[in-house]
């Protein structure tokens, strides 16, 4: 019953999007008047029906209906509640069942906002989005039909895949992670449909960028989940592997940010209209190749959940999404003829330019590196992987280019730059690098890849407080404030730039934490009895007992760990190993202490009994500011958020300062 | 004309630099290649798997197994199928074996194989299959024994 009326939501989702993209994009093509009305019922419907082809999902498998495919396939009647819930987006048809209402909010809040503008771009905007759903509501009625009925009913089925359910990432992790891929899907209707329109003016460009921006954030903290919840539940000691799955959430990353940054040259100069475009649509069509990777199965990974049929939907999509993006570019690209030149050299233009070239670059040796398997095998039928020596062969010498820029480009001026722009703008930043450098040469550390990073990072990192600061500290000796009312104010009046330098704080602390966690790894393994201990680094691990527990869904042994430092510290650590009833492996769950520069990680790999007690076996790493990635997310949410603030609604506070100055700080 | 001479100009920068970064990748994929094989595979392949890097999948030969602790050694052959006479390859790894490890099981082993005909692997995962499934009849059984100490392979090298 509930298959039933899962499916007919999910058909209604289905003719919801076709009517409302024919509609949308002929309508619109073709000036008629009252069309747009129609494309936002279609709109509605389509969210609404998604809305309840998911909540009737949930309802089944709370439920525990396993006459319904899809929970026959990852239902358990022994699963907590919080992972009944959460396997909707554990396996394969849920997850794009998923993908659907996130889409459908998405194309909901798309239409309200834009419900004041009486522009034709908008409707042709529309139509291209439900165009998009289209492809996807047609995934979810056919090749991946989560509601299919099976007959006869089990009584039981075998659960969530247990490295889904063994951390409460999970939960949020996914979401994030979608949020992002499919908020991708909204630049690339308003490309579309500037394209189409044939005009790119301020207010869409606005409007494209707020979208991205929207989407990026959701991608960059689903990304840097992704790596902590496998830092945190898979126990091999790392948190990136360059595995497919994990370049695929990077890819749009990439292109997304490159979008960012080249949008704020377009803004000022009129030039980069294509260039532009071409970003926005090439993160979207990055997305659909992502996806088509990490659903369809052909890479083997914990997120490929079974062999799935959906890979052909996928590449058509796929290929109809690159053909009429760069169709579109061709045929109506001339229409955006730029406005102006570069000018010189020294400039922020040319800076933020040199970012672009950069990011393409990375995008492409990271998407070589990611296809190059498929390639191989479809044309050889040779099996072979890229190893991730080639991705940070690759990666680190073009992310450290990436990472000086990020100090050169904020010290330019836009325009032109005069012979004087060294002296005043580099010394201090460039001394402050030199420093770091030295204090880290002093401290005994060794190695170019991470000194040259530590020593950037002090640069760019004295250019980013300089240029957060100096603006308040100006205001503050010009109106007398006190410091703190003077920052706000000054990022009231430019919000993108505050926001945009808090996000590059961040950046600089992800840089800082992968060069020293992977630099200064230190790594043992050995086999204790009770009471044996093992040295790493400043940390005694000392191996105290076995400890056995059942929970309603798996059993699990744990092995009682004391840690001390150096400085006298104790504490007790349980590594341990879960036994899924319905998985024939085990699953670790690594045991972390975790400080503010370093954390101390422990795995348990084998444990047993010999004539003297219990023996066990583990795998013990020390990984310095490791943790300073994931402490990261709350400064890139903050960073954008106060970009992305709508003015009107910005601090009551300052109401004079916007009215005195109103072209500036418009996100 | 000066504005049009810098255009080619940065043009043939550009194409230079995209040339350079396709030949660089290009190169480094070359040299970063991770080859799937079976050890029946890999021997057919001759020197030529000599000092590549191979994962090596296959299963762990009955009776090859020898552990020390104490110095973290650990050598196995890994056979491509049961049959008693599959063409087998000589792993040694220096890492602690997982819990599931043991005679007959599946297992992939990450590293380069030489002419001694030793394979030195540095990464060693234990495989029941490709994807994850509930445990066939008679497989099942596996995580209970494993619950029960005694049949662990640690305490059975010691």
């Amino acid at each position: 019953m509930r298959g039933t009326v899962g499916y007919a939501f999910v058909l209604g989702a289905l003719l919801a999007a076709v009517f409302g993209a024919v509609v949308g994009i002929e309508g619109g093509l073709r000036r008629r008047a009252g069309t747009r009305a129609w494309v936002e019922r279609a709109t509605s419907a389509f969210f609404l029906c998604m809305l309840g082809a998911n909540l009737t999902m949930v309802w089944a498998l709370v439920a525990h209906d396993f006459s319904v495919h899809y929970v026959s396939q990852v239902g358990s009647r022994a699963t907590p509640l919080v992972y009944t819930v959460v396997s909707l987006w554990s396996a394969l048809e849920g997850s794009i069942l998923f993908w659907g209402v996130i889409l459908g909010v998405y194309l909901f809040a798309f239409m309200r906002a834009q419900a004041s503008r009486p522009d034709r771009a908008v409707q042709l905007a529309q139509g291209a989005m439900l165009a998009a759903a289209t492809f996807f509501a047609f995934l979810i009625a056919g090749p991946a039909n989560p509601f299919g009925a099976v007959v006869p009913v089990p009584p039981d089925g075998p659960g969530p895949n247990p490295l889904l359910q063994n951390h409460i990432l999970m939960v949020i992790h996914p979401p994030m992670l979608y949020s992002g891929y499919v908020g991708m899907t909204v630049p690339f209707g308003i490309a579309v449909a500037a394209l189409l329109d044939g005009r790119l003016g301020e207010a869409w460009l606005t409007t494209l960028r707020r979208w991205t921006l929207l989407a990026w954030t959701f991608l960059t903290v689903g990304i840097i989940l992704g790596s902590w919840w496998a830092y945190a539940v898979l126990g091999w000691g790392g948190y990136w592997a360059w595995d497919p799955v994990e370049n695929a959430s990077f890819l749009p990353w990439l292109t997304a940010t490159a979008f960012l940054h080249s949008t704020m040259v377009q803004e000022r100069r009129r030039i980069l209209k294509l260039w532009t475009l071409s970003l926005a649509l090439g993160s979207f069509a990055l997305t659909v190749l992502g996806t088509f990777m990490t659903r369809s199965g052909i890479f083997n990974s914990v997120h490929s959940f079974t062999q799935s049929d959906i890979g052909p939907t996928f590449l058509v999509f796929l290929a109809v999404v690159v053909g009429v993006s760069i169709v579109l570019l061709a045929v109506r690209g001339p229409a955006l003829a730029p406005e102006d030149a570069l000018p010189g050299v020294a400039s922020r233009e040319t800076a933020i330019l040199v970012n672009n070239l950069l990011f393409a670059a990375l995008t492409f040796t990271v998407l070589l590196g990611t296809v190059f398997p498929l390639l191989r095998e479809a044309f050889s039928g040779v099996r072979v992987s890229v190893g991730a020596p080639y991705f940070n062969r690759m990666a680190v010498p073009l992310g450290i280019a990436i990472l000086f820029l990020m100090g050169v480009g904020p010290s330019l001026p836009w325009g032109r730059a005069d012979r004087g722009v060294w002296r005043r703008q580099f010394l201090l930043p460039a001394g402050v690098g030199a420093a770091v450098l030295v204090a880290c040469l002093a401290a005994g550390l060794r190695g170019a890849g991470p000194l040259t990073i530590f020593a950037l990072a002090g640069f760019v990192g004295t250019v980013t407080l300089r240029e957060l600061l100096v603006p308040a500290w100006a205001r503050m000796r010009e109106k007398g404030e006190r410091p703190w009312t003077s920052f706000l104010r000054s990022t009231a009046r430019a919000r993108r730039r505050t926001g945009g330098y808090l996000v590059h704080l961040a950046m600089i602390l992800v840089f800082v934490a992968i060069a020293a966690s992977s630099a200064y790894v230190e790594h043992t393994t050995g086999t204790l009895g009770a009471g044996d201990s093992l040295q790493l680094g400043a940390y005694t691990v000392r191996f105290l007992g076995l400890k056995e527990g059942t929970e309603p869904h798996r059993r699990w042994i744990a092995a009682r760990v004391e840690v001390t430092t150096r400085a006298g510290a104790r504490r007790t650590l349980e590594p341990r190993m879960n036994f899924y009833e319905r998985s024939t492996d085990p699953v670790g769950s690594p045991a972390v202490a975790s400080t503010a520069f370093e954390d101390l990680y422990l795995t348990l790999l084998a444990f047993g009994q010999d004539a003297r007690g219990d023996t066990a076996s583990f795998n013990v790493w020390t990984f310095p500011l490791v943790g300073w990635i994931w402490w990261s997310i709350p400064l890139f949410v903050l960073g954008a958020l106060v970009a992305a603030w709508p003015q009107r609604r910005g601090l009551p506070a300052l109401g004079q300062e916007r009215a005195a100055d109103p072209a500036r700080g418009t996100a | 004309m000066g504005l049009k001479r810098n255009t080619w100009l940065a043009l043939g920068a550009l194409v230079v630099a995209g040339a350079t970064l396709a030949v660089v990748a290009g190169g480094g994929i070359g040299q970063n290649l991770v080859y799937y094989w079976t050890p029946a595979e890999m021997l057919a392949q001759g020197s030529k798997a000599y000092g590549a890097t191979i994962r090596l999948g296959g299963l762990v030969k009955p009776g090859s197994i020898s552990w020390d602790a104490r110095h973290t050694e650990l050598s196995f052959r890994v056979a491509t199928d049961m049959s008693p006479d599959a063409p087998s390859v000589l792993v040694k790894a220096r890492e602690t074996p997982p819990q599931m490890f043991r005679e007959g099981i599946g297992v992939v082993v990450e590293g380069t194989f030489d002419r001694s005909q030793v394979f030195t692997s540095n990464r060693l995962m234990v495989k029941h299959s490709n994807e994850y499934r509930p445990p066939r009849p008679g497989e099942g059984d596996h995580w209970k024994e494993t619950l029960s100490k005694e049949s662990a392979p640690s305490a059975r090298a010691k």
